[in-house]
């Protein structure tokens, strides 16, 4: 088929969002970030919020977030974005504002502020990307890992007798008074995508109606810090990332999910 | 007619923040400084001006607070004291390497370490060399007055946004706990959202208009040669603080032969140095820096030509005096003198080391 047959208008069946810009990611082949970011700026336009929505890019994979969202973006230290985001939105409540950070930077070196953050029930969105590694400095060992997972800094596999157990930070913030709406998601399938789209959106849905913190966990791949060809990488996050980590919400209208 | 309060240094300060229009405040309790976010709570800002409040879970929280907000082009301040703006420099370094303004106030206390909670001066290093990592300069005004802890937290707001700068009021436990009489400045307007917008669009992270292209607030720069250029950009920066900013005070100067080169509540002692200095016919003039970055070089070097000695007054083992000895180029003798640790020299203590240290040295 020619071309100019291809890109008729009738034939158009997904158009990318206006808010991602034409950089290229700098993110792996396979990698489920790509993914994770459109989702969410498809919700910032879907929901025509773009020019009162704020993001915060964590330290990490997605440290040039900034880059690829075509919206205003704040840098932040390791593992600050919650403390970051509280600042902005604290003065200015009638904006819209998310952070879009890693495993290590949320869990290990940002727990502090991501528990009070949810504690305070900071009207902002919080999206955790899980792929259980330190995937920009390496592959190294992340609170997320799972037991015997090797790393770059377990690499016999994560022992829990010295080196503690995954950190189910999800589970954990869902305790807290603070948020409303707790889950967790994938981008893995189409299927998947849908559902942890639907999931932002409603993420962003509470912070219109300043009902607390919402606050959204996307299990995801790391092939290269995993070492393995994208697919295997994904196979092996649904044998052995899912258990763990069980997709579905954890807490909703404030409530946890029986 | 403006109202005399007598007030401590901590509440000045405070009561400073809400009247210079702030926007936000976010602080972490510690001592000796704990009386700022006191007096706020008390105070309710956000009914009288709409200024926030908020106590954060932690000096690093904070800072980052500050850095968000300060992002957004609102006027925000944090404080604490030594321990705690220790805690406070990778956040400090953040905001100084993405140029953002905003207001940061140490009331020091002894160090190293958890050091003592009494008053010292040995976070000059820190405040005035960098503190957190990398190449950059906070503007550094040390006030010797709870009138000046009024005064100098407008002052440092204007300087902040004019050179989009990360401003340190670096005090100390005396004078933030100390109560004096003051004079509160007038009511000054917080800036409407709009008027932000209008102002600093060009640069703060308001949410992105279709008359704009998006605002990023990132110190990253990956490139090696971008980075040197924004380095370059800081620098030049600095340079110009150096230039135009340099403030301090000379008092009895004109006849002097010794100089006491001193700030915060060391100059006030110094003061009392000279008054016993002079009444045994030992001409003493004082030099008070009031900003510590930039340093009066200049003004110092020059003073070197009519002097016959310096006595670097400090509550530290000696870290200002580095930069009077840079300031004097070995024109005369310079020496250190000061009580540390907590402790705070007599002015008695002061008059001894000069006589012994300077004049008879």
């Amino acid at each position: 088929m020619d071309v100019k047959e291809i890109i008729k208008p009738e034939n158009l069946v997904y158009k990318k969002t206006k808010l991602m810009t034409d950089a290229p990611l700098s993110y792996c082949p396979g990698c489920g970030h790509g993914t994770a970011h459109r989702i969410t700026m498809e919700v910032v336009e879907e929901m025509g919020i773009w020019e009162d929505t704020i993001g915060v890019a964590p330290v990490g994979c997605s440290v040039l977030a900034y880059d690829f969202m075509n919206i205003d973006m704040t840098q932040a230290a390791h593992g600050r974005a919650p403390a970051v985001a509280t600042g902005i939105k604290r003065v200015w409540p009638n904006k819209y504002v998310f952070t879009y950070q890693g495993d290590g930077d949320l869990a290990a070196i940002g727990g502090n502020e991501t528990i009070h953050a949810c504690n305070r029930g900071e009207n902002i969105v919080i999206i955790f990307v899980n792929n259980g590694i330190y995937g920009m400095t390496g592959g190294q060992m992340a609170p997320t890992t799972l037991p015997g997972m090797k790393s770059s800094t377990s690499p016999y596999g994560r022992d829990v007798k010295t080196m503690g157990f995954p950190l189910k930070m999800t589970e954990l913030v869902a305790q807290l008074p603070g948020t409303h709406y707790v889950t967790r998601q994938a981008v893995h399938t189409p299927n998947a995508v849908r559902k942890a789209k639907k999931a932002i959106r409603k993420a962003f849905e509470i912070q219109k109606e300043n009902k607390g913190l919402a606050f959204v966990e996307i299990v995801s791949n790391c092939n290269s810090g995993w070492k393995m060809e994208p697919v295997d990488a994904n196979n092996w996050m649904v044998d052995n990332m899912f258990p763990y980590f069980p997709l579905g919400d954890i807490k909703v209208d404030g409530e946890l999910v029986k | 007619m403006s109202e005399v309060k007598l007030m401590k240094g901590n509440e000045a300060i405070a009561e400073a923040a809400i009247l210079a229009g702030a926007d936000a405040y976010f602080g972490y309790p510690i001592t000796p400084q704990s009386e700022v976010i006191e007096y706020l709570m008390v105070e309710r800002p956000e009914d009288r001006t709409g200024m926030v409040v908020l106590q954060a879970e932690s000096e690093i929280a904070a800072i980052n607070m500050v850095y968000g907000a300060a992002g957004t082009g609102k006027k925000v301040m944090t404080s604490s004291s030594s321990p705690g703006v220790s805690l406070k420099q990778e956040g400090i370094s953040y905001i100084a390497g993405s140029e953002l303004p905003c207001v940061i106030v140490n009331v020091v206390r002894g160090g190293p370490g958890l050091g003592t909670i009494q008053p010292s001066q040995a976070d000059y290093f820190q405040s005035t060399k960098g503190g957190g990592h990398g190449d950059y300069r906070l503007l550094v005004l040390a006030p010797a007055s709870v009138q000046e802890m009024a005064d100098f937290v407008d002052l440092s707001f204007e300087l902040a946004f004019k050179y989009r700068n990360p401003v340190m009021i670096l005090s100390d436990g005396v004078i933030g706990q100390m109560m004096e009489k003051v004079i509160m400045p007038k009511q000054k307007t917080r800036l409407t959202n709009e008027e932000i917008i209008e102002q600093y669009g060009d640069w703060a992270t308001t949410g992105k208009p279709k008359t704009r292209e998006r605002n990023i607030i990132t110190s990253l720069e990956l490139d090696p040669y971008r980075q040197e250029a924004h380095n370059h950009k800081l620098q030049a920066k600095y340079k110009k603080m150096e230039e135009n900013e340099v403030r301090y005070e000379m008092i009895n100067c004109n006849d002097a032969d010794y100089v006491i080169v001193a700030y915060g509540s060391s100059a006030r002692i110094a003061q009392k140095t000279m008054e016993m200095a002079r009444k045994k016919g030992i001409k003493v003039g004082i030099f008070r820096l009031i900003t510590l970055f930039p340093f009066p070089m200049k003004e110092i070097n020059a003073l070197a030509d009519k002097v016959k000695g310096f006595l670097a007054v400090e509550m530290s083992a000696g870290q200002m005096i580095e930069d009077v000895r840079l300031a004097i180029n070995g024109k005369v003798p310079a020496e250190h003198y000061g009580r540390y640790g907590g402790v705070i020299h007599s002015p008695e203590e002061v008059l001894e080391a000069l006589e012994q240290k300077i004049i008879g040295g």
